[in-house]
């Protein structure tokens, strides 16, 4: 295995007549691991000044071929051409020196470390003047309107401010292509509309831009041609603004997207299945955020979804439901009417709580252990798994196996170790889990993130026919669609603060962006 | 206590600093870029028994310290192989690092007890080394005490200014970030594990060339454990570990004063403890007091890391 | 990045599992061969007197049980305590403590008789050993201090504390000065069980201890507990699990398991209190953990073998002439090929792709 650096080979015998050359074009790219082909000859053609979109559901194959743009990973079959001639990049490096910045999904930033740091990681060659790159850092970020203090530390930052960090790194180096991973999953509408504002400056000035996302109005706004991938093959390159958001969805999905039935509106019961009365609780560690008097009410058979923006309290509200962290008082958590706030994890499954939180590998879920092993984890206050304290893995492999059936999990059976199993079968044998154990509560957090359009039909079928029967859902979740589309009312949570919940159908998209980013009515709420 | 004793007495200091000083440089940039070496203890006996060794068979102190810091960095080159590549666990690594030194140092050195050696020269500067009082305090040291001023120097500038330190950092605080943005964990680590090592070994030899010109087995007596309490109770900061380290110089004093006055009548053992107590008092001290010295940590120490991409 | 690529496996394999310490005991062995070679030492007479010889007659055997039982112990307590990631280095201090309060109770009852005496003395030197863990214990479960520089620590401490008292005010007042208590009575010596050799009680113990520690971990909610805490500390607290606690039982188990062979040792094949016990049990304890990967039953064998490095070695080392250290090293490299070989067992190699050049293929 050599390094082979840079190398740029001869131009291909036939110049394509016509348009200009193509800044970056793909022929024919080959990527496998191991049996799964996740890029399957793909072809792309980004022109300069072009906004471009990547189209496709998780798992298409669009993370994949822009590692493979970006030097972070070798195609196994297939060429880049860069205006018009072969390159090989082995390294990041080599292509940030062709002027390729990208911009990803999940930051590369250092928490304890200034802006101006983070920046200076991310620049090739050694700047060792720091004040100049101060001045420069506030130039660029003044230009293109990504305000940024280069003193500031990453841990006092909001999440669209770290992107901005990202964005100004890459455009200190003058890129000509920018690529941007799924920029707008972790922003305010508010936010996004300035990012928009930004790229399309940026195309104005000659940089094009390769755009990923799964976003089809977000596409149909700014973009001015889309490759649509599925599966890991290019099925269409069009114009979107041309095309209807359907339209689109369709060529993504390659069937009817069926848009999920909006609850009807039901008059629920009176009966509270989970309340929360003005829940304070202390950061736990420096980088958290705290929460600020929470409180709010879910009957049984209501589903109550709170919708937010990453870092805003969600987990600190997950653990402090779960019991994994305690409140101050006992009365500030109710399950099933009865005090549960100083009451740990086991205590309130036994009161009926279920909770199924963010993270399926290590939170939710042990992946070493088997189906089995995993569901001692939960299912101890309400099945009889443990007789005077030995654990009775028949009664457990038997419940395993149900979950395995009634939801459809792929896997080897209820011995198999759970991290054989893929992201969604994963998902829907924990939330199984909590499911079958016929919860009075459930609390869910991003329950379908990551995973693919069955396994999102069936785990939000689920959650709607768990709360018919009575349990009383709450969904936390940074997709505000599915949000809309199951909750009976919808809160808001910024800043550690939840914002007061309203019946869904009283609210706008703008409203709920509104929220999101920290301003109720005409004032800014301060966390 | 008589000025004339002050004299001595930091001498004393010196000598009990400067080796947990050398080898607690060494490991704070080893545990700067994420990675947990708890095998300070066998790397010091290593460098300490073979830099014994060289300068009996070949008279030459630089070789000497130069076969020091290579011992060192020989076991630390085993510990990187079986941690960064075999991505062993660390600590069982650093353990066994230990219980190896150990023993292969007690092996190495049989037939090296009992030999007499020239310690390491002093520094003599005419005039200046004989200033009576801090004359030979600041001018009449040997080679290893300065160049451990130094490298406190040198690591705190490295670590704060320089951009490979901004570097190293960032291996320790998201080794998963530095990847994605191109830089070569593994092979930062692999450096600063080495580093770590040849400081170790310095330190080691420090106790067998100057501090008592002598071999004998197992000489650190626990003095890389302490090394490792020093980087933690310094915030992985050097000059902070360089305090420490003196201070520790400070409590072997009070072993030795209240030994020697004979004013108190306590066991010696007991106060051979003392160095032991401090260490468990001072990790408790950092442990619980609100100081941000808790979060200076390197965010990914003992993780191992596996680039996937 | 093209090249080698070193994935988790999430399944472990069985057969690797129980075959990598085999592996790591055979590179050992060949090292050590090669470098018996290199010293000009008769390798062949050396792995004869250390491997062979131990069991040629029943007293030897005793000799290798002897020195197996407090291992083992003692690893069984360590390797629940590394499964839940909570690192007691320090058993060679609570083996101390352990012995201090079983020499204590012995010299507090000498002169009378009863067989109450050696039953409390167990006691007693499980109390002693629980207590010295309990102080990092403590520190870890309340503060999150450091638990393997605490325990560390206290093992010098604990070690100097023998020191003064055997020196001190338990020094036989009849031993012509040496430092060393006065010789347990009748009441007050594990005695040997089999004629001709010292086995002692001790060893049908450490074959329950292992026994009731396998139970423990395989079917029990702690066991599971502790299992998990190790893995994935998140989930621990999901399911409800207390890491607290798992820190205090990781700890008290091993110091009183710690603590009860201290008492072992001094009342049986030493007889009396004296300034060093052990040569290092309480760190080869944790490579006899390792070596036994963590599992009770695995343990018991690895403790067989590494209590034979020890009575095979001393043979050799009177046999052929190597010098005494040679055990202590042999262990580390025993435990470096150990962890070499643990990744092959839990990690697979593949090669990951080739560049293609651009115009080519």
């Amino acid at each position: 295995m050599s390094r082979m650096g840079l190398q740029i080979g001869a131009p291909p015998p036939m110049a394509p007549s016509g348009r200009q050359v193509p800044l970056l074009e793909t022929q024919g790219l080959v990527k496998r691991f191991g049996a799964l082909v996740a890029n399957d000859r793909v072809d792309l053609a980004v022109h300069a000044g072009e906004v471009h979109a990547l189209l496709g559901e998780n798992g298409a194959g669009k993370s994949t071929l822009v590692k493979m743009l970006y030097g972070l990973l070798q195609p196994d079959a297939g060429h880049i051409l860069w205006e018009g001639y072969p390159v090989v990049m082995t390294e990041p490096r080599y292509a940030r020196q062709l002027g390729i910045g990208m911009v990803f999904q999940h930051f590369a930033l250092f928490e304890a470390m200034t802006v101006a740091e983070n920046i200076a990681l991310g620049l090739d060659g050694s700047r060792r003047d720091t004040h100049a790159l101060g001045t420069r850092i506030r130039e660029i970020s003044e230009h293109y309107g990504l305000v940024l203090d280069p003193g500031r530390h990453v841990y006092d930052l909001s999440v669209g401010e770290r992107q901005r960090i990202e964005i100004v790194r890459c455009l200190l180096q003058a890129p000509r292509l920018l690529i941007m991973d799924e920029p707008t999953s972790v922003l305010t509408p508010q936010e996004t509309e300035r990012l928009f504002a930004t790229l399309q400056q940026l195309a104005h000035e000659g940089c094009a831009i390769l755009y990923i996302s799964h976003k089809l109005e977000e596409i149909r706004a700014l973009c001015d041609c889309a490759t649509i991938m599925r599966a890991g093959k290019v099925v269409a390159t069009c114009d979107p603004k041309s095309e209807t958001a359907r339209g689109l969805a369709h060529l993504m999905i390659g069937s009817e997207f069926r848009t999920a039935v909006r609850r009807a509106p039901r008059a629920s019961s009176r009966q509270i299945g989970l309340e929360v009365a003005g829940l304070s609780l202390a950061p736990d560690s420096t980088y958290g955020t705290g929460l600020t008097e929470v409180s709010f009410a879910v009957a049984a058979g209501e589903i109550l979804g709170i919708a937010g923006v990453a870092g805003n309290g969600q987990g600190e509200l997950v653990a402090a439901l779960s019991g994994e962290r305690l409140a101050a008082r006992d009365d500030q958590v109710w399950i099933a009417g009865q005090r549960a706030g100083r009451l740990g994890p086991t205590r309130r499954r036994a009161l009926g709580l279920s909770v199924v939180p963010e993270e399926r590998h290590g939170h939710g879920a042990v992946l070493e252990l088997s189906l089995t092993d995993n569901v001692f984890l939960t299912g101890r206050a309400r099945l009889p798994l443990v007789r005077r304290g030995f654990l009775q893995s028949g009664a457990a492999r038997r419940f395993a196996a149900q979950v395995i059936a009634s939801f459809g999990v792929q896997c080897a059976g209820p011995d198999a170790p759970a991290g054989s199993l893929s992201g969604g079968n994963l998902q829907k044998f924990i939330i199984g889990r909590e499911i079958l154990q016929q919860p009075g509560a459930l609390v869910v957090a991003q329950p379908t993130w990551g995973l693919d359009a069955a396994a999102v039909a069936t785990v939000q079928q689920s959650l709607i026919e768990l709360a018919q029967n009575g349990c009383a859902v709450v969904i936390i979740s940074q997709d505000l669609d599915e949000l809309l589309a199951l909750s009976d009312r919808l809160a808001v949570i910024h800043g550690g603060r939840l914002l007061a919940a309203q019946p869904t159908e009283a609210l706008s998209v703008d409203a709920i962006g509104v929220m999101m980013g920290g301003v109720v009515g005409d004032k800014e709420v301060v966390p | 206590m008589r000025i004339a004793l002050l004299g001595p007495m930091l001498l004393t200091v010196i000598g009990a600093a400067t080796p947990l000083l050398l080898a607690a440089l060494g490991e704070v940039v080893t545990e700067r870029s994420g990675v947990l070496n708890l095998g300070v203890e066998g790397m010091m006996l290593a460098g300490a028994v073979l830099g014994f060794a060289t300068v009996v068979a070949s008279g030459s102190h630089l070789l000497g310290l130069l076969a020091a810091a290579a011992a060192g960095a020989a076991l630390a080159l085993v510990f990187a192989v079986l941690t960064l590549t075999l991505r062993a666990n660390q600590v069982a690594t650093g353990l066994a690092l230990t219980i190896f030194g150990v023993g292969l140092s007690a092996l190495v050195g049989a037939g090296f007890v009992g030999m007499p050696v020239a310690a390491l020269p002093r520094l003599a500067v005419p005039g200046l080394s004989d200033l009576p009082g801090l004359g030979p305090l600041i001018f009449g040291q040997d080679v290893l005490v300065y160049l451990s001023l130094a490298m406190t120097i040198a690591v705190a500038s490295f670590l704060s200014r320089r951009r490979s330190g901004l570097i190293l950092r960032a291996c320790g605080e998201s080794d998963v970030a530095a990847h994605a943005i191109g830089y070569h964990v593994i092979r930062v680590r692999y450096v600063a594990v080495l580093f770590g090592g040849a400081m170790s070994g310095l330190g080691g030899a420090y106790l067998s060339l100057a501090a008592t010109p002598m071999w004998i087995e197992n000489m650190t007596a626990g003095r890389g454990w302490i090394a490792l309490a020093l980087v933690a109770f310094g915030s992985w900061r050097a000059w902070r570990i360089c305090a420490g380290a003196y201070l520790f110089g400070g409590v072997t004093i009070v072993q030795l004063y209240v030994q020697g006055s004979g004013r108190l009548h306590v066991p010696s053992q007991i106060m051979s403890m003392l160095p032991y107590l401090a260490t468990v008092a001072l990790l408790t001290v950092i442990a619980s007091g609100p100081w941000r010295s808790r979060l200076d940590a390197p965010a990914c120490l003992g993780k191992p890391f596996s680039p996937s991409a | 990045m093209i090249g080698w690529r070193i994935e988790r496996r999430y399944e472990v394999s069985r057969a690797l599992l129980y075959s990598t310490p085999v592996l790591a005991v055979v590179l050992t062995l060949t090292m050590g061969i090669a470098l018996f070679c290199g010293l000009g030492i008769d390798a062949w007479a050396a792995l004869y007197y250390c491997f062979i010889a131990p069991f040629e007659t029943l007293s030897s055997i005793g000799e290798v049980l002897i020195k197996a039982a407090p291992l083992s112990m003692m690893a069984v307590g360590l390797g629940i305590g590394f499964r839940a990631n909570v690192w007691n280095i320090g058993a060679e201090g609570q083996l101390t403590l352990g012995a201090v309060a079983a020499g204590g109770v012995a010299l507090l009852f000498w002169g009378h008789e009863g067989s109450f005496i050696l039953p409390l003395m167990m006691l007693a030197g499980i109390a002693g050993g629980m207590l010295w863990a309990a102080i990092p214990a403590f520190l870890k479960a309340r503060l999150n201090v450091n638990e393997i520089l605490t325990s560390l620590m206290l093992t010098y401490v604990a070690g100097l504390l023998l020191s003064t008292l055997v020196y001190g005010p338990w020094k036989d007042p009849e031993g012509m000065n040496f430092p060393q208590s006065r010789m347990f009575s009748i009441w007050e010596t594990a005695a040997p069980l089999i004629a001709g050799t010292r086995i002692h009680i001790g060893v049908p113990l450490a074959f329950v201890v292992a026994l009731a520690a396998a139970l423990l971990v395989e079917r029990t909610l702690i066991g599971f507990a502790i299992k998990v805490a190790g893995l994935a500390p998140n989930a621990a607290r999901y399911a409800g699990f207390h890491r607290d606690r798992v820190v205090w039982l990781a700890f008290l188990l091993s110091g009183g398991l710690a603590g009860l062979a201290g008492m072992l040792e001094v009342a049986g094949p030493i007889g009396q209190l004296v300034p060093v016990i052990t040569p290092g049990y309480g760190f080869t304890a944790i490579i006899v953990a390792f070596l036994g990967r963590l599992n009770p039953i695995g343990i018991m064998a690895a403790g067989v073998l590494m209590a034979l490095s020890y009575v095979g070695g001393e043979n050799a080392q009177i046999a052929v002439g190597l010098p005494r250290a040679v055990t202590g090293m042999f262990q580390g490299l025993l435990l470096f090929f150990l962890l070499a070989t643990d990744c092959l067992a839990r990690y697979r190699i593949r090669w990951v792709g080739r560049v293609r050049h651009g115009s080519g293929t």
